[in-house]
């Protein structure tokens, strides 16, 4: 392995009461890297997300078991706080979710609560670089107060990026983020990815092979909660090593 | 259409019909006996509303009152003096006796108009004072004339004599704003709601700011924050069944508890608001939990996602948008409170007093107990100040639900 | 004085608040990464202040009462407490708290005026004390709080676990009311019972609590047998129920099958004002209206009823609970599935046959479930029936005699002045202890049913 891993899980198990959700996952995220999870529904691709920044803690009956580290600390450890590990490691949702609150307030909550901002200035000049490097500076400059709810679907999926990249996280979690968007609006997100990709590493699953094919570098392909193969990009889709990821991509299940 | 039959048809099509007619009735019946209850009560209460005076020359001799001490002066004689004045056609001793005609705080008001001016005495002085209820009913025309003299509240000479009054245009009949601003009295024409309504406001007051947090805090804890288990369930299962104890059973435990154990106040408001806290906690803890259960679970995930702490999710984001249903809860449930009756007559708030209470801790009616106690009051005139004071507390109850009602239009978010 | 320690408390947690918060960010303009932001340091020190601050105040208020009260007491020459029983005792306690409010009657023993003017003090000493002790606490706690900031103090985990715990607490008030409920009436019921056999209280049919104030009176003992006063709440329940059940149901079946939108745009509106009355005016109906119509309608007929009897009380009772039992029914109508409803109608049925033969069959468990919450609520129900029902005990089921109920019997027996010491008064815990284990065994039953319900059709 030529670079440290940003992420690594080692033996990943989830129990959702006494039904298995994943079995045996181990995956390297990379840094400066975009990583896709792609498989059926129901496969476990976004459990395994949810657990890299412990959103599975807010679920009851859900059982974590194995190893995953964040720059080679692991992040189930008792003293490690999932509310400042969720500043590490963003996550953008599938379905938009602003806040019912001003387009500044949505940006500037997480910076707000986790003390990154010294000063109103300092605050201001937080929301701006986020805002821009979500690449929505330039449609909401002007109306910064107005409710983050009124935009458009896909100016919300952007707010809700530039809200996640405004806590400076290291990784960004993206759970399906255009699945409920237009074609238009999906290719200026998937261009967002690919610039975020120089700062992050980012971590998204989809449902759409070609969406992976298109942003990610690495992909991992789950299959019934157990990781069936992960690879680079290029090699997974051309000359995959397990047949059930060459069905999966000519479409014969799924 | 071999099975046809027109018999059987026409019958079921009759079922109908009755069943119809059946439910329209029931319908009808709720509505009628809502329109008796009011009806009655607008009936008896609005004559409530005002109230019958007489202008009349008060002479404040000095042999009446003494200038050196005015508080102790015959201000009783000295009423007697008008009305011997006032009926110049009458032999003095009977003139005198209708001074009865005048209500017992004539000569009160009398006092305090000469206290505050002591240049009077020895003139005299016009004012315009509220008859006594037998009056009141007769200029009302709540007394027929046309009864035999032996069965009449008044008698002939009575009736007479007032009528010498008004046909001298001293009468009159002007809102009777007495009835919102006096206290209580013995006498019906001077009696208010004034204790009452203070009295209202500090229990109502006592029980919100204990309702409210606290009601908040439980709903909170067990809609976001318990863990599934067993002390859970007793909570729950407690809190559904709190709400249907009968009232009455609060205020024994508001006697033995507050009254017996700790030795708080007896007839305050403030005990009085506590036990409506207790009882009216329910009714907010399950409104509010209703309230942050419609608050959509991805606004949680977003907070969370940006590594927002369980709490801070809750207090920044869950518990604001959640504010309008917790409101609207809460203020169905004062209104209740407001309405309530038999607890606080069990811990003494039926007491008879002619002061408002200054503080939460002294001694009060509220509206509700207030009603009960004119109710049993045997003057005719208290029966429509009852019905007035009745109408006094639906027309806050109904302020109180058209302003939950506007919280619900105006700020309820549909999600 | 009670207010200043409050304020005092209010001010030391702000100051406590402010200084923290200062000193938190002083540390993080200096350069240091603070685990938690200044306001969660200022939150620390303010509920330091305030928790313990606001507990103090509470008890200390709620025994000085009873502590000051005994202290005077114990300070009374013996020669005034021999053979004193607690009513005189209680008098005597009145009468010297009157005296230290300085309304002086007559010329009272100088012992009196003593003690009046140590109660006076003892007061008085006993809210200084207080303030000195929120003052003490207050220094206290800023001061340690004040210690504890660092960077690496996890100030918002510490804010957070208090506010858990006071969360906590909040929802357990619900439970504290509970066994309070239940502790008040079993400790005065068994100092009843053992004044008055339990066999004579449930089984006994005589209730005459009247309690000789001489000894050698007529008709000298109280007799406590609760059999006419449970049988006149069943009358009375049974009349209530009996009239708002079909009134209610029909009413719901209309709303819900047969009603234009616009009609129940305006029926179910006016079916909440009847729920939102409050019940002293109900009671008042009854005896301003309803009770006069009955007896003038009676006396056309020839027969002359009692001015208080069990049809008017039951009688306006239901009309209170129409609301009730017609939210209910139409609850438990809707949750039937469409699927049902429409299965019915494509058969050929008409709605008539369709509400009767399909909807309400499948919604009886709701609709029983809300019939038993208004039997419940009929049975704890207080005013209408202190207004317009009566108050001897009678053994009879007669809807035109005049009968007294549970409630009625607790409302007399404690109106007025109030000893803990004699059966009169203990009887009403008695009566609650008997009303509170019914409705509560009403309601689970009922509660159970209607969750029951929900369970199938959700």
């Amino acid at each position: 392995m030529q670079t440290p891993s940003k992420i690594s899980a080692q033996g990943v198990n989830v129990h959702y009461g006494t039904t298995q959700a994943l079995q045996d996952v181990s995956v390297e995220i990379a840094p400066a890297t975009v990583t896709a999870f792609i498989g059926p529904s129901g496969c476990g691709k976004s459990t395994f997300l949810r657990c890299l920044n412990r959103m599975n803690d807010t679920i009851v009956g859900c059982r974590v078991e194995g190893r995953i580290t964040l720059d080679g600390q692991d992040i189930y450890a008792p003293s490690v706080d999932p509310v400042q590990l969720r500043a590490q490691v963003g996550m953008v949702f599938q379905k938009p979710n602003p806040f019912p609150k001003s387009i500044y307030e949505n940006v500037a909550y997480g910076p707000r609560i986790h003390g990154l901002a010294r000063g109103r200035a300092d605050l201001d000049e937080i929301v701006e670089k986020s805002l821009r490097r979500a690449a929505l500076w330039g449609e909401v400059k002007d109306r910064l107060d107005a409710p983050g709810t009124g935009l458009s679907g896909g100016q919300q999926q952007r707010l809700c990026i530039a809200r996640a990249i405004a806590t400076a996280p290291e990784v960004l979690l993206m759970d399906e983020p255009c699945s409920a968007l237009d074609p238009i609006a999906t290719a200026q997100v998937e261009e967002l990815i690919d610039e975020l990709r120089a700062t992050f590493a980012v971590v998204i699953v989809t449902h759409s092979m070609q969406q992976a094919a298109r942003v990610s570098q690495k992909t991992a392909f789950f299959h019934l909660g157990s990781l069936v193969e992960f690879g680079e990009t290029g090699q997974i889709f051309t000359t995959p090593r397990d047949p059930r990821t060459e069905s999966y991509i000519t479409g014969r299940i799924g | 259409m071999a099975h046809f039959n027109p018999g059987l048809l026409r019958r079921r099509k009759r079922n109908e019909v009755v069943l119809r007619g059946l439910g329209f009735s029931a319908l009808a019946l709720a509505a009628l006996m809502l329109a008796l209850l009011v009806g009655s009560l607008v009936s008896t209460g609005w004559q409530a509303f005002t109230q019958t005076h007489i202008r009349i020359e008060f002479p404040v001799s000095a042999e009446r009152v003494k200038p050196d001490d005015i508080a102790k002066g015959n201000f009783r004689a000295a009423v007697q003096d008008a009305m011997q004045a006032a009926l110049p056609g009458l032999p003095a001793p009977e003139a005198r006796k209708l001074s009865a005609m005048l209500s017992n705080g004539a000569q009160f008001r009398l006092r305090d108009v000469v206290l505050a001016d002591p240049a009077l005495i020895g003139g005299s002085v016009a004012l315009t004072v509220p008859v006594s209820d037998p009056y009141d009913q007769l200029n009302k025309g709540l007394i027929d004339r046309a009864t035999p003299e032996a069965n009449r509240r008044l008698k002939d000479a009575e009736i007479a004599a007032f009528d010498t009054l008004a046909a001298e245009g001293r009468v009159s009949r002007p809102l009777n704003w007495a009835l919102l601003t006096n206290a209580d009295s013995r006498f019906p024409e001077l009696a208010g709601l004034r204790g009452a309504l203070v009295g209202s406001f500090y229990a109502l007051a006592t029980c919100f700011l204990l309702a409210f947090p606290l009601g908040i805090g439980a709903a909170v804890y067990l809609e976001e924050f318990a863990p599934k288990n067993r002390l859970s369930d007793i909570i729950e299962i407690n809190i559904n069944n709190l709400a249907a104890v009968p009232s009455v059973v609060f205020g024994l435990l508001a006697l033995a508890v507050f009254l017996g154990w700790f030795g708080m106040p007896r007839s305050s408001p403030f005990v009085g608001g506590l036990t409506l806290a207790l009882m009216t906690l329910p009714t907010i803890i399950i409104a509010t939990r209703a309230a942050l259960k419609a608050v959509p679970p991805s606004i949680r995930e977003a907070a969370l996602g940006i590594g927002a702490s369980r709490q801070q999710v809750v207090f920044h984001h869950v518990l604001p948008l959640a504010m309008p249903g917790i409101m609207t809860g809460t203020i169905i449930g004062l209104a209740q409170a407001l309405g309530e009756t038999a607890p606080l007559l069990l811990i003494g708030m039926n007491a008879f007093l002619t002061a408002s209470p200054a503080t939460p801790f002294d001694a009060s009616t509220a509206l509700p107990t207030q009603i009960f106690l004119w109710a049993d009051s045997p003057e005719r005139g208290f029966a429509s100040r009852t019905s007035a004071a009745i109408l006094v507390l639906l027309t806050f109850l109904a302020a109180m639900n058209a302003l939950a009602i506007f919280l619900r239009a105006r700020f309820e978010r549909k999600w | 004085m009670t207010l200043a320690a409050f304020l005092l408390l209010f001010l030391a947690s702000l100051a406590g608040w402010v200084w923290n918060r200062r000193a938190a960010a002083a540390l993080w303009r200096g350069g240091a990464r603070l685990h938690s932001l200044p306001s969660y340091h200022g939150g620390t020190a303010a509920l330091a202040v305030a928790v313990p601050g606001l507990a103090l105040i509470f008890i200390w208020l709620s025994l000085q009462g009873a502590a000051i009260d005994w202290l005077v007491l114990a300070s009374l020459p013996d020669a005034a407490m021999a053979g004193q029983d607690p009513g005189a005792r209680a008098l005597l306690q009145s009468e010297i708290a009157s005296l230290a409010r300085g309304q002086v009657f007559g010329t009272p023993e100088p012992w009196k005026l003593e003690a009046a003017a140590r109660l006076t003090l003892l007061g008085q000493t006993s809210r200084a004390l207080l303030l000195g002790a929120v003052a003490l606490i207050s220094v206290a706690a800023i001061f340690l709080a004040r210690r504890r900031v660092a960077a690496a103090f996890r100030a918002r985990q510490n804010v957070e676990h208090i506010l858990l715990g006071l969360m906590i607490g909040c929802a357990l008030v619900a439970i504290f009311t509970t066994i309070g409920i239940v502790a008040s009436l079993a400790v005065e019921s068994a100092r009843f019972f053992s004044m008055v056999p339990m066999r004579e209280f449930l089984f006994g049919t005589a209730w005459e609590p009247q309690i000789p104030i001489r000894a050698d009176q007529v008709a000298g003992v109280g007799a406590f047998g609760w059999l006419p006063v449970i049988l006149g709440t069943i009358v009375i329940t049974v009349i209530a129920v009996g009239f708002a059940v079909p009134v209610g149901l029909f009413s719901a079946v209309y709303l819900n099958e047969f009603a234009s939108p616009r009609l129940r745009a305006v029926a179910k509106p006016l079916l909440e004002m009847l729920a939102g009355i409050p019940t002293v005016v109900y009671g008042f109906f009854a005896v301003l209206t309803v009770a006069p119509a009955l007896r003038s309608f009676a006396a056309g007929w020839g027969i002359d009823v009692a001015p208080n009897t069990a049809l008017v009380a039951g009688g306006v009772m239901g009309i209170m609970l129409i609301p009730f039992i017609a939210s209910f029914a139409d609850d438990a109508l809707s949750a039937v599935p469409r699927a049902l409803r429409d299965g019915s109608l494509a058969l050929g049925a008409t709605r008539a046959e369709t509400v009767t033969k399909v909807l309400i069959p499948a919604a009886i468990p709701g609709i029983a479930g809300g019939v038993l919450l208004a039997v419940s609520r009929a049975v704890g129900e207080t005013m209408i029936v202190v207004m317009a029902a009566g108050l001897i005990a009678r053994m009879t089921i007669n809807p035109l005699d005049s009968v007294t109920t549970v409630t009625v019997q607790i409302v007399t027996l404690l109106i007025g002045d109030t000893s803990f010491d004699n059966p009169k008064t203990l009887a009403a815990f008695a009566l609650g202890m008997m009303l509170f284990l019914v409705t509560l065994g009403i309601n689970v039953l009922a509660l159970r049913l209607v969750r029951k319900y929900r369970e199938i059709y959700d």
